[in-house]
């Protein structure tokens, strides 16, 4: 009769044990779990490209057999299970190859740019006066000056390559993170910590290093999430326009672009990279929503 | 006011100067601009003339004085393609790129601002979901691949609609549609939340309170204060619209100045290159400069901060 009751009130209380479709329903309300399982599939097709796929994504793999459609079509046959390009290349190849150089230029340019944007914006924050100015004007620039004109410059001035590219990226998107290290920088001197720090005799390197920078973390990480699926749209538009990685390298923006010429004949050559791209920027950008509010509610207002 | 325009003036023309800058010392980092017209009739004679006509033997600085004084005057040199004065090839090809951007403009409006409202209005029911799921893809998809897949939709599937190049006005809806796409979803989010922030506001209940009819309540009291945000946002449209023209007009072979500017550089032809990446800047800033002092008079807030 005593257990009867207290197992009554216990029910009252947690309400009814939930199914368990229901608890797999409320954990992925609660995290990003689609997102989270397409970036490592996208890691794993970028780490493990090789082993993933016996063909070449540079050669076609016998000759005569390009143009042909996806598995499921009536031509279609399972060896190629996306079909083949226009010059006979497995299109599952070459989108597997084409998530490493999307990933590898995200990577590079969020990496070395948010390097370079955290330092300015701590010492642009920490400093004040003329070096804030200076280095805030710097940022405005990059922030108006049109990005997609300079980079035809650039292309028509450098080799395309890898590199080219990726420094490119890095001048335009430094600014960002210095913006938002700036601003938290302003706050965080203002503590105590950091006064006492001061008084210590800590050096001001010291007091950037030791003692502000990680108060910024989780906003870097934040933002350098929500800038991985712009990174790699951008990227995917100039290999579309053809002053990207160079040919033969498979990138998605570049497949796309060949593709358009063969939609009368074969629309998978140009559907399927769209849809890589698409998927990867949606699965960043909802993982970095998640990690906004979930490591910094201060960002939410921002966007 | 006064403060106020020339602060925003010399911010236009110092990023006008910064893009020069960076256009010039890249050309010039291209290696000697003499041998992009170097024929094997060239003589030593013409070549030491060219030298002096640009000052190649002058500092650096010299050297950019010279180049951006012909560049303001409208001569950016000979096109290397078509052998005449960039300035020709360029002017022609400005009509049809101000056509598209205007046309996306008011798509991205007309499109964008109601569809915001309905959302916002109807929040909750599949009317939200849709406008928040054309929102959310806005942010994700490729603008080009969203025209090869509208050009493999409406072009070769149905045949319904002119896949590329200049022509009536069926011409304009697919290079429209795909110019627009992203900034009508961002005009949608903007108008959402803004919408979302009014109808919640005191007058609104206050409104409601009295006995206001919903049409009112939605158009009169809640609509007018929520378009300030999409009003600021359709300056920046124009930002997007530069990096979309160049994509559209490649993927629609659509004859303007984005599509000669990839053209130009294939074909290696800097002075039409060039002549572009400054006209076109220079219309981005005089276009956001007057937006800013048209805020700057409507609303006093932004004048005196």
């Amino acid at each position: 009769m005593a257990l009867e009751a207290s197992a009554k009130t216990e029910a009252d209380l947690f309400g009814a044990p939930k199914s368990r479709a229901r608890v797999v329903y409320s954990f992925t309300r609660r995290y990003p779990v689609i997102p989270g399982i397409i970036i490592i599939v996208l890691a794993v097709f970028a780490i493990f490209a090789p082993l993933l796929t016996s063909y070449d994504p540079e050669k076609a793999e016998e000759y005569n057999d390009n143009g042909i459609p996806p598995f499921w079509q009536a031509d279609g046959s399972t060896k190629y299970i996306l079909g083949t390009d226009y010059l006979g290349r497995d299109v599952l190849a070459r989108i597997i190859f084409g998530t490493r150089i999307s990933l590898l230029v995200a990577f590079s340019v969020l990496g070395i740019g948010g390097v370079i944007g955290i330092a300015v914006g701590l010492i642009s924050g920490y400093f004040g006066g003329i070096i804030d100015e200076v280095l805030m004007r710097l940022v405005d620039l990059t922030l108006a000056v049109p990005f997609i004109l300079v980079a035809l410059v650039w292309a028509i001035v450098l080799e395309d390559s890898l590199t080219s590219v990726v420094i490119l990226l890095i001048m335009f998107f430094w600014n960002g993170f210095a913006r938002q290290v700036r601003a938290e920088t302003l706050q965080l001197k203002t503590l105590d910590y950091v006064a006492l720090a001061r008084i210590a005799g800590a050096s001001p390197l010291r007091i950037m290093y030791k003692h502000i920078l990680p108060g910024v973390f989780s906003t870097v990480i934040v933002i350098a999430t929500l800038t991985v699926g712009v990174v790699i749209l951008v990227e995917s538009i100039l290999s579309f326009l053809g002053v990207g990685v160079p040919a033969p390298t498979p990138t998605w923006g570049a497949m796309i672009s060949d593709g358009r010429n063969y939609l009368t004949s074969g629309w998978w050559m140009a559907f399927f990279p769209g849809m890589a791209i698409l998927f990867t920027v949606l699965a960043f950008n909802f993982l970095g929503d998640w990690l906004r509010d979930t490591l910094d509610p201060k960002l939410r207002q921002l966007n | 006011m006064a403060k106020f325009i020339g602060r925003r003036l010399i911010y236009s023309v110092g990023v006008m100067i910064a893009t020069s800058i960076i256009v010039f010392g890249l050309s010039r980092a291209a290696g000697d601009p003499r041998h992009l017209f170097l024929t094997e009739y060239t003589t030593t004679a013409t070549w030491d003339a060219w030298g002096k006509e640009y000052g190649l033997d002058r500092p650096f600085i010299v050297q950019y004085v010279i180049w951006m004084g012909r560049a303001v005057r409208g001569d950016f040199g000979t096109s290397l393609r078509d052998h005449v004065n960039a300035r020709t090839v360029i002017w022609e090809k400005v009509p049809a790129t101000l056509q598209l951007t205007v046309s996306s403009f008011i798509a991205a409006i007309v499109i964008g601002v109601p569809l915001g409202v309905l959302s916002a209005v109807k929040r909750g029911t599949v009317w939200d979901y849709l406008g928040r799921t054309w929102a959310l893809l806005g942010q994700a998809l490729p603008p080009y691949w969203l025209g090869v897949m509208l050009v493999l939709l409406f072009a070769v599937t149905w045949n319904l609609l002119p896949s590329s190049r200049r022509g009536d006005w069926t011409h304009f809806v697919l290079p429209t549609l795909t110019l627009a796409w992203g900034s009508a979803a961002a005009m949608l989010r903007l108008t959402r939340s803004a919408m979302l922030e009014v109808l919640d506001s005191e007058f609104v209940k206050f409104a409601r309170s009295k006995g206001s009819t919903n049409p009112m309540i939605i158009w009169k009291h809640a609509f007018r204060n929520a378009l300030i945000a999409p009003l600021t946002f359709s300056g920046l449209l124009l930002a997007g619209f530069m990096t979309g023209t160049v994509v559209t007009e490649t993927v629609f072979a659509w004859p303007g100045l984005g599509r000669l500017a990839v053209q130009a550089v294939f074909n290696n032809d800097f002075p039409v290159l060039t002549g572009v990446v400054l006209l076109v800047t220079a219309i981005y800033l005089a276009v956001n400069l007057m937006i800013d002092l048209t805020y700057a008079l409507v609303d006093p807030r932004i004048r005196l901060s």
